[in-house]
């Protein structure tokens, strides 16, 4: 709570801004880079934003979503045919690119800092609230310095 | 035996001829980060986490297997090791599939608390993602390659202190992989005396016991402390 007042939260899914705004200090991103409008995103985000924080394992390591690339290169097709055919009990269909319902999945999924430059990193599955204070204090007063158990992955 | 005196890190210290700089390093309190290393075993100095600075040697030696000697001067800790052990650590984490999230031996995996201790906070080379296979054809144990750091301490546990030898390392560089007896599921093992020894000895959550669930495999070292010491000694005793 002491934190709140010292920062303005612009964009996140819990405020009502559709736009990623301009000359935005600091972005905390989650998750792994899995599609084309992730992608897209952090393209945006990139320019648009003074230090990044790749936050969480799916961001910093690709985790669990990267799980598919051990499919090897090509799965986009056998993933989508998994989850909405072979799996699905009703309408069974893969939802094409031109129906704006699932993005166009990439090849590959990375971890953040493998698409963009990061300037840190805060692993965690999830990151304890601990750490996340932690770390925005710490950014406030200079720059981050996490160490030990603070990044530990998992 | 003859006693050498040796520095490390400053210290004066010293040591019985024949002990390794692990060892005498140990005695004096002074630690120097391990993973393929595991007391009561022989080492073999593959995991390269215990790289030291020795005077006059121009590049790096494993502490475990580095004999002292008269009048070395050793370092455990400098910009120099930080940056091999850091970077050893991330082409570990970066050659096989370690989704600690997910992860039996969560919360209680070495290679996941080296990770912290040397300051690995991401990954800088690409992760390779290889296809690697779950053997669960044991009745009590299963063993995932994609979490394997090619310790061998599991081969080493079967081989010297089980005797039974089921436990080998086949393949070179990123192939290489730990295979049961010559190459066949390790419940159709013939040598496996189901003693749990390799389950016990590894560091990370490749091998565990069959039904546990992320975070949960735990495991008791002094079993391996109790038979090394009834081996050798003769003493069936537990450790306390």
């Amino acid at each position: 709570m002491d934190l709140a007042g010292l920062v303005d939260v612009v964009y996140s899914p819990v405020v009502d801004v559709k736009e990623y705004p301009e000359n935005v200090d600091v972005c905390l991103i989650e998750g792994a880079v899995c599609n084309e409008d992730n992608l897209e995103l952090l393209h945006k985000i990139r320019q648009r934003t003074k230090v990044l924080i790749a936050f969480g394992d799916c961001a910093v390591t690709a985790n669990v979503p990267a799980m598919r690339n051990q499919l090897g290169l090509g799965n986009e097709e056998s993933v989508l045919q998994r989850a909405y055919v072979e799996n699905a009990q009703f309408n069974q269909r893969v939802p094409s690119a031109g129906d704006g319902i699932v993005p166009t999945l990439l090849k590959r999924v990375m971890p953040v800092h493998e698409a963009v430059h990061v300037e840190h990193f805060l692993p965690g599955c999830p990151p304890s609230a601990a750490n996340i204070k932690a770390l925005v204090t710490q950014l406030l007063a200079g720059g981050p310095k996490l160490e030990g158990k603070q990044i530990k992955f998992g | 035996m003859a006693a050498k005196t040796l520095t490390i890190d400053g210290k004066q210290i010293t040591a019985e001829e024949g002990e390794t700089v692990l060892q005498a390093a140990s005695e004096a309190k002074i630690n120097i980060p391990t993973l393929c290393h595991l007391d009561g075993v022989y080492d073999v100095g593959a995991c390269r986490l215990c790289l030291i600075e020795v005077a006059g040697v121009p590049k790096l030696l494993p502490a475990c297997t580095t004999k002292v000697a008269e009048g070395m001067e050793i370092k455990t800790d400098s910009e120099r090791l930080r940056k091999y052990r850091r970077m050893t650590l991330e082409l570990l984490f970066a050659e096989r599939n370690h989704v600690c999230a997910v992860c039996v031996s969560n919360g209680h995996c070495e290679l996941q608390t080296l990770g912290y201790s040397l300051g690995v906070d991401h990954v800088r080379s690409d992760y390779l993602f290889p296809k690697w296979s779950v053997d669960t054809t044991h009745s009590l144990y299963g063993m995932d390659h994609n979490r394997c750091v090619l310790c061998s301490r599991c081969v080493r546990v079967c081989w010297h202190i089980e005797g039974a030898g089921t436990k080998n390392i086949a393949g070179r560089g990123t192939k290489s992989n730990i295979i049961t007896d010559l190459n066949m599921p390790w419940g159709d093992s013939d040598s496996c005396t189901k003693c749990g020894k390799c389950v016990q000895a590894c560091p990370t959550g490749a091998l565990f016991h069959k039904g546990s669930t992320v975070g949960e495999m735990e495991r008791d070292r002094s079993r391996l402390e109790f038979l090394v010491t009834a081996r050798e000694k003769k003493q069936w005793i537990a450790a306390d």
